[in-house]
């Protein structure tokens, strides 16, 4: 397949209009050397049909949550999909079109993006959103970058408790050629951060305290009083949410955050292997132009009417450059779009639904597997919202794939992240996930499988 | 005629108590919420969101989508983007189950045919960069270059060397020094040259043994090939550097040359522009990156590698490289991106590829042929697979400024090229039309430039004239941001 329109005879055509008898001609330029004399050692070309047979065959060497029960959770879940978001969404208006750079040829777009923008606002609790970063993980670097910017404090940062491992990894990373220092304050006994070290941690070079909740291991954190701790040293909380858990839970931007930031894949986006998936942050209205991506501003055409456009590009890559708030260029737009649908699906009373299920559904199962011979909860005085550790009376890995068997699938296994500040043996350890889509039929299931 | 209440911000058609989603009935026995969460973690009132029925949602955003202008719809010659058709296929095959509902903490036996189209995917990049060592990871091309200036820094560090230098030339795409400034690298820009192409003489004035990286897009932004590319990647190498090649223009010289052989040792690839990723108005993009054998044990985790099983089987495994840098984002990469690559390289073949390349720069050449003597392009005899014009005659004769043709052409149902980029070029305008563009339209595309060099300045500073909105006033939305939206008080 080659998805090409010239006919030989229009090749012809054009080629004679430039001047030329061949296209290996424009090739010139390329120094004869360095011009590759055979073919790429690349697969043959498949029509449609083979290619069709051919992954339909290497996806039936995999499964996923379609074929399987998932209580699956460490920061990808297994929600609903409501059906508006995959058919509007498919729509190549919006997923063949480029950044909206030309605004009169974006308006869709942009108009979304603003919507976007609103709605991550209302379920944040902040006053501005950007129009999207990558993902979680990217987004817990992004918004300390940001914190150290807008403090200008680069010292220290602070991470307070159960961070997803992974996103600790990232921030690591990101952060791993400067000086500055990445504290990791463990959680206490019950599963929460230590206040009384973190307090300790928090000093005057300290830019951020970054807050996971409900944390990693599915607990619920005081964050009202963490941003109390935070705030005292002038430092900026930045509170990593579920989305999901804003049906239920206070909003974080009511409690004291500055930066809000999530991986907002519960919002409509399938798992896929963990991507793409979509970054979401959030902060106050004083850091607006130290806020990394893109934003999306409503302002005011040539007649006057309403319309929206990319706003403060200045802070932006093309044009400050090496002082660019970030290198970020491409975003998560069509997840963006998603997200949007899936809220507007949702309204607030979906939302709070949503969550309500998550919450019955998921102490529901810990009661029930609380109740099995040799099974812990831990942590099971701690709220939780749709997660929770089980201290197993096995490795996690072996119960993992004896339930695998029967098709049901949990996890991660604590063991396989680098330790857990503050969680010493995770050998027997891990996490077990209960979205509003697991029926009671399927958690029975799934106790009777660990017996 | 346009429905205009449909395209009302979503906000002003929510009415208090409509709604859309209904949600099961909870099969579970249940007990009160404030006996599993204490009262001062729950929220006090409901979310804000906009209340509104289903109807609604479909028919607000179906209307907006039709304001958008995309390559579904229309001609997109945005240079340097490589805006070609995404096609369909890729659509209904990435979404197969097996793919698109995979958990990121599946057990690696339980995906092995997923990894398996990721490892060949590693490989098909690696072939065709000629740099053997992939990593699926970055999310995004910057992310690419940011991952790979990363990986350099990790190796030098492990070297022993603190090379703090990052050089690249002025005609670099924005993304090249933010990434290295991010890296934590210093930046220093090489001139521009009369003739567009590297100073090969400035160079080597400033590389030095502080310079750990040459940046370098190839075929550059002015769509020329720097024939001097293996002397330059020569010079940087002498002293210890390492030469990056930025992707974003690998559908020019995809099986014609290859970064690995012409002196690259690290570089990028955008999926979604070099193979058919949609770029979803802003994204997502998957930017892999592709280094030399030595950088391998820098990539970040994981990486797939295929071993034999004890039965004799083949297995794919999920492996993190020795000295890996860590992790630039959570879970494995943009999977559904790189899915809808593989679909499109395994569509063209080795074949296929090559043909792609050449007649993107067929289309370039020809677009550029029968533009010149209204939009000339001042650099190169023939370019790659886009040339820059240049609109400044227009401009000092007649006042029409590129932006004024980018928004003219919309109106005539094209979409703008890119105009002011690169910076090196006055009144630039970047023309890519893509292989996937038929001689007629790129004969309708250039008349229309045509008409619109004819029209008066003053009817065209106005412009666009038939779309919902024109020239939005930016300089306004910069002073007083609105980011979103918020209810009237008191009407």
């Amino acid at each position: 397949m080659s998805y090409l329109f010239a006919t030989a005879t229009e090749e012809q055509a054009m080629l004679s209009r430039i001047g030329v008898d061949s296209i290996d001609q424009l090739l010139q330029q390329i120094p004869k050397p360095l011009q590759l004399d055979k073919l790429l050692d690349l697969p043959p070309a498949l029509s449609e049909m083979e290619l069709e047979q051919h992954l339909r065959q290497l996806a039936s060497q995999s499964s996923g949550s379609t074929s399987r029960t998932c209580f699956q959770g460490g920061g990808a879940y297994d929600h609903y999909i409501p059906s508006v978001v995959d058919e509007i969404t498919g729509r190549g208006e919006y997923y063949t079109a480029y950044t909206p750079y030309q605004a009169e040829a974006s308006q869709g777009t942009l108009q979304a993006f603003f919507e976007y923008q609103t709605m991550i606002c209302q379920l944040t609790g902040m006053q501005v959103s950007n129009a999207s970063l990558y993902e979680g993980g990217g987004s817990v670097s992004e918004a300390t970058l940001m914190a150290m910017r807008t403090t200008g404090r680069t010292g220290r940062v602070v991470i307070a408790g159960a961070l997803h491992p992974e996103y600790t990894q990232v921030l690591r990373t990101y952060v791993g050629h400067t000086s500055t220092e990445v504290i990791h304050i463990p959680v206490g006994s019950d599963g929460t951060v230590d206040l009384t070290k973190l307090a300790g941690a928090i000093d005057e070079n300290t830019a951020a305290v970054i807050v996971q909740n409900p944390n990693f291991l599915g607990n619920i954190e005081d964050l009202a009083a963490i941003a109390d701790l935070t705030h005292a040293k002038e430092s900026l909380m930045v509170v990593s949410t579920d989305p999901i858990s804003q049906g239920l839970l206070a909003r974080p931007g009511d409690l004291g955050a500055d930066i809000v930031v999530a991986e907002g894949q519960s919002l409509g986006i399938p798992l896929q292997f963990g991507g793409p998936y979509l970054g979401i942050l959030a902060c106050r209205n004083d850091f607006i132009r130290r806020m990394p991506g893109r934003l999306i501003g409503e302002t005011i055409d040539r007649t006057g009417g309403r319309c929206f456009v990319l706003s403060l590009q200045a802070r932006e890559q093309h044009i400050r450059r090496d002082k660019a708030t970030s290198n970020i260029c491409t975003n998560q737009g069509l997840m963006a779009l998603r997200a949007t649908m899936f809220m507007a699906q949702m309204g607030p009373q979906g939302f709070r639904e949503t969550a309500e299920l998550c919450l019955q559904k998921a102490h529901y199962a810990a009661t029930q597997i609380a109740a099995l011979p040799g099974y812990t909860i831990l942590f099971s005085e701690t709220p939780k919202f749709k997660e929770f550790v089980i201290q197993a009376p096995q490795s996690a890995q072996t119960l993992i794939e004896k339930v695998a068997k029967a098709g049901v699938d949990i996890g991660p296994a604590l063991s396989q992240f680098a330790p857990i500040p503050g969680m010493a043996d995770t050998e027997n350890l891990l996490l077990v996930a209960v979205t509003e889509q697991r029926t009671k039929a399927q958690i029975d299931h799934l106790v009777n499988l660990l017996k | 005629m346009r429905n205009t209440l449909s395209t009302q911000l979503i906000f002003d058609l929510s009415s208090p108590g409509r709604r859309a989603a209904r949600l099961p009935q909870c099969d579970v026995p249940t007990r009160a919420v404030e006996e599993l969460i204490p009262a001062k973690f729950l929220a006090q009132k409901p979310l804000p969101l906009p209340e509104v029925a289903e109807p609604d949602i479909v028919r607000h955003y179906v209307n907006l989508s039709t304001l958008n202008m995309s390559v579904d719809t229309h001609f997109y010659p945005l240079g340097s983007c490589t805006m070609k058709y995404n096609p369909k296929r890729h659509e209904r095959l990435s979404k197969l189950s097996g793919i698109v509902d995979v958990h990121p903490y599946q057990q690696a036996d339980r995906m092995q045919g997923l990894l398996a189209i990721l490892y060949e995917m590693q490989n098909m990049l690696g072939e065709i960069a000629g740099l053997p060592a992939v990593s699926l990871q970055p999310a995004a091309g910057a992310q690419g270059e940011l991952t790979a200036l990363m990986v350099a820094a990790a190796y030098f560090r492990d070297k022993g060397e603190n090379r703090r230098k990052v050089l690249f030339p002025a005609s670099a795409h924005g993304t090249n020094p933010a990434s290295a400034a991010i890296a934590g690298f210093d930046c220093v820009q090489l001139p521009a040259t009369a003739n567009g192409l590297m100073d090969v003489e400035e160079l080597r004035k400033l590389a030095d043994s502080s310079t750990a990286c040459l940046m370098v897009t190839n075929p550059n932004t002015l769509g020329l090939f720097e024939k001097q590319i293996a002397e330059v990647a020569k010079i940087i190498h002498d002293v210890g550097g390492l030469v990056y090649i930025d992707g974003a223009n690998m559908n020019a010289i995809m099986g014609i040359t290859r970064p690995g052989d012409f002196g690259g040792d690290m570089m990028h690839y955008n999926v979604h522009k070099t193979f058919t990723g949609p770029h979803g108005a802003g994204g997502p993009g998957s930017g892999p990156i592709a280094v030399r054998d030595f950088l391998r044990p820098y990539l970040p985790a994981p990486i797939i590698e295929k071993a034999t099983a004890e039965n004799g089987k083949t297995v794919y495994q999920l492996v993190t490289p020795e000295k890996t840098i860590g992790k630039v984002r959570t879970f494995f990469g943009n999977v559904g991106i790189l899915i809808r690559g593989y679909c499109y390289l395994r569509t063209l073949g080795p074949e296929g590829v090559r043909k792609a390349a050449e007649h993107a720069i067929l289309n370039a050449n020809y677009l550029k042929a029968i533009l010149k003597d209204i939009l000339p392009a001042a650099h190169g005899e023939y370019c790659l697979h886009e040339f820059v014009a240049s609109a400044s005659k227009l401009a000092k004769e007649k006042q029409i400024s590129a932006m004024d043709i980018a928004k003219r052409l919309l109106d005539f149902g094209f979409h703008a090229p890119t105009v002011y980029f690169p910076l090196v070029v006055p009144e630039a305008l970047m023309m890519e039309p893509t292989e996937t563009e038929s001689k007629a339209t790129l004969d309708a595309f250039a008349e229309t430039i045509r008409k619109i060099t004819e029209e008066s300045a003053e009817f065209l500073h106005d412009a666009p004239h038939s779309l919902p909105v024109s020239r939005p006033n930016d300089v306004q939305a910069a002073r007083q941001p609105v980011l979103s939206w918020s209810p009237k008080v008191g009407v």
